[in-house]
């Protein structure tokens, strides 16, 4: 039973996979006009025009790029940059361990506070407390990512100087200074997502404490403590787990911007620069790169999901 | 035939005592007028600087202060309001007909529901941000593709909200009943079943608008948003980058601005699912 909801999903993700290159390779054809005229400017001699062209692909028929666009993939290929002059996929890679650990420091920070946030409001529900750590989950939603970032810098780094204001330090150079270069892009990103965190969290709870077997427990009399700790949370806690795959795509995006302001030599400021350049093959290679990371993430989750819990698996 | 109007009194009676959708409202409605009388309200030409006063502190001539260009703060929020709002509107409409429009057939007819969500499914793996920001940039910077921008990457979410109420919907007795009466399936879904589901659309379409007003400003914050001299709390925000220890009001200003009107969306959302959407309880 496992196994065909393994297989299952599996199938399902290598589907929407193959739609996700699909739209990246569609994205050059979004270009108002001439792909090429538009990166070159209109000094630009024919032979120049016709080696972008090229390199691009676009002298060719569009089912034989795209032909060859699924072939390059299929070889874990994503295609030549026009700017950096090297693979895309060999760039990504390089830049994948500085946006994963951000995103990782992220994760933990908004899981860590968000599930304790919202377990917490769910027991003193209809408190002040309750309303409190609402209202802040709330507000915490309601901050762009980036401006926290900012904010940040001016206290934490200009003012206090207790982070530097951005850069990135090599785990194997310095572990305190890497963790010091991800503290505030961390934290930043780590909490406009505790919110929503928090939000789910508490109506988790909030649905178990309703459960009969809560009940039960408190009909047998047992201690509240041990009602809460051994019967309600780990309940709680399931639906949870598929929060981490909702979120992980909301981390991959947030990280795109946070890693600009604070100069952050990751994937997401490889493909920003690629944007601002209009460098498509990095950007199509990137687009298709985070997806098949969200895919990935949630592909597990949904794994995860299924051991937890078997009654998914018949779903 | 209408089963369940949206305009009988009791689930207004219900809103209007909801305090989230009160004060969420109020702010809206405040902030809304600011931005519509701006250039009434503006005390100075958001785009005229004045040298010898630039990045002046907050006082009593430049309430917000002035930035790098000597441009006063305060007029260019005010129309950088406008612009984020009218950015936000057209883009939740979009979205929410799009998402209709994608994700009733699919919820409707079976044999749509697999092609067109995993359409859906693919669009959503991307970074919603990242996909907006790639398609404005390709596009060209213009506030037009921004909002063609945004539509794309949040109609996916609509959509599946649509296709969840209609997979409901469709079961009830009253379509039934409509079926029996001989009724085509075109006008079942019309009528009856998509004006049935009208509750979570709303409820999602309130947040569609506050994701809206963020990535608006990330995007123009990045670069690929409507284009500069015009105001927009994104590139007031990158404008001030460079004087954070000197002018910080340049950067903290936007940014409480967007709090305001994304927590006013928040609350409104929030207030409007309690009524509308029981289903969900956050």
């Amino acid at each position: 039973m496992l196994l065909a909801f393994v297989l299952r999903r599996l199938g399902g993700a290598g589907v929407v996979f193959l739609l996700v290159s699909l739209l990246a390779f569609l994205l050059i054809w979004l270009v108002p006009g001439d792909a090429v005229a538009v990166l070159l400017d209109a000094a630009a001699s024919p032979e120049e025009t016709a080696r972008l062209r090229a390199a691009l692909g676009l002298d060719r028929a569009p089912l034989e790029q795209m032909l060859a666009w699924y072939g390059g993939l299929a070889r874990g290929e994503l295609g030549h940059s026009l700017l950096l002059n090297r693979s895309v996929a060999e760039a990504l890679l390089e830049r994948l361990p500085v946006t994963l650990s951000l995103a990782a420091l992220a994760l933990a920070t908004a899981v860590v506070l968000g599930t304790s946030a919202g377990i917490g409001a769910a027991l003193a529900h209809g408190s002040w407390f309750d309303q409190a750590l609402m209202g802040a989950a709330l507000f915490g939603l309601s901050v762009p990512d980036f401006w926290l970032g900012l904010m940040f810098i001016i206290v934490f780094a200009l003012g206090l100087g207790w982070f530097p204001t951005g850069g990135f330090v090599p785990f194997s150079e310095s572990p305190v200074g890497w963790a010091r270069s991800l503290a505030l892009p961390g934290l930043a990103l780590g909490l406009t997502q505790m919110g929503f965190i928090a939000r789910m969290a508490r109506s988790a709870m909030l649905d178990v404490l309703d459960q009969d077997f809560v009940r039960t427990a408190e009909a047998k009399g047992l201690s509240r403590r041990r009602i809460i700790l051994v019967h309600a949370l780990p309940n709680a806690l399931v639906p949870i787990v598929t929060v981490i795959g909702i979120v992980s795509g909301a981390l991959l995006g947030g990280s795109v911007v946070i890693e600009q302001v604070f100069s952050i030599p990751g994937v997401g400021r490889l493909i920003v620069g690629a944007i601002l350049a209009r460098d498509f093959p990095v950007i199509q290679g990137g687009l298709i790169f985070l997806a098949g990371v969200y895919l990935l993430v949630n592909l597990i989750v949904d794994l995860l999901y299924a051991v937890i819990d078997p009654r998914v698996r018949l779903a | 035939m209408e089963p369940r109007d949206l305009g009988s009194p009791a689930p207004w009676r219900r809103l209007l005592a909801s305090r989230s959708f009160a004060i969420g409202g109020v702010l809206l409605v405040a902030i809304a007028l600011a931005a519509v009388f701006a250039p009434v309200l503006a005390p100075y030409d958001p785009l005229r600087g004045n040298f010898r006063l630039r990045l002046s502190p907050p006082g009593p001539l430049h309430w917000l202060g002035t930035d790098h260009f000597g441009r006063d703060i305060l007029s260019r929020l005010l129309f950088g309001a406008r612009l984020s709002l009218a950015i936000g509107a057209a883009t939740t409409v979009a979205s929410g007909l799009l998402g209709a429009l994608i994700g009733a057939p699919a919820g409707y007819f079976r044999r749509l529901d697999e092609p067109l969500m995993r359409l859906m499914d693919a669009l959503m793996a991307f970074p919603a941000i990242l996909l907006a920001m790639a398609i404005a940039a390709t596009l060209g910077a213009s506030v037009g593709n921004v909002i063609i921008a945004l539509a794309i990457a949040t109609t996916p979410h609509t959509a599946r909200v649509v296709r969840a109420s209609v997979l409901v919907v469709r079961e009830l007795e009253f379509v039934e009943a409509a079926r029996s009466i001989g009724a085509t399936e075109t006008r079942i879904l019309l009528r009856h079943v998509l004006l049935n589901c009208l509750g979570p659309l709303i409820v999602r379409l309130t947040y569609v608008f506050a994701i809206a007003v963020l990535a608006e400003a990330a995007l123009s914050y990045i670069g690929v948003g409507p284009p500069p001299p015009a105001p927009s709390f994104g590139n007031i925000i990158a404008g001030g980058r460079d004087f954070l220890v000197t002018a910080p009001w340049i950067t903290i200003a936007p940014g409480s601005a967007i709090i305001a009107i994304v927590l006013a969306l928040n609350l409104l959302g929030d207030g409007l699912r309690d009524v509308l959407d029981p289903r969900l309880r956050i």
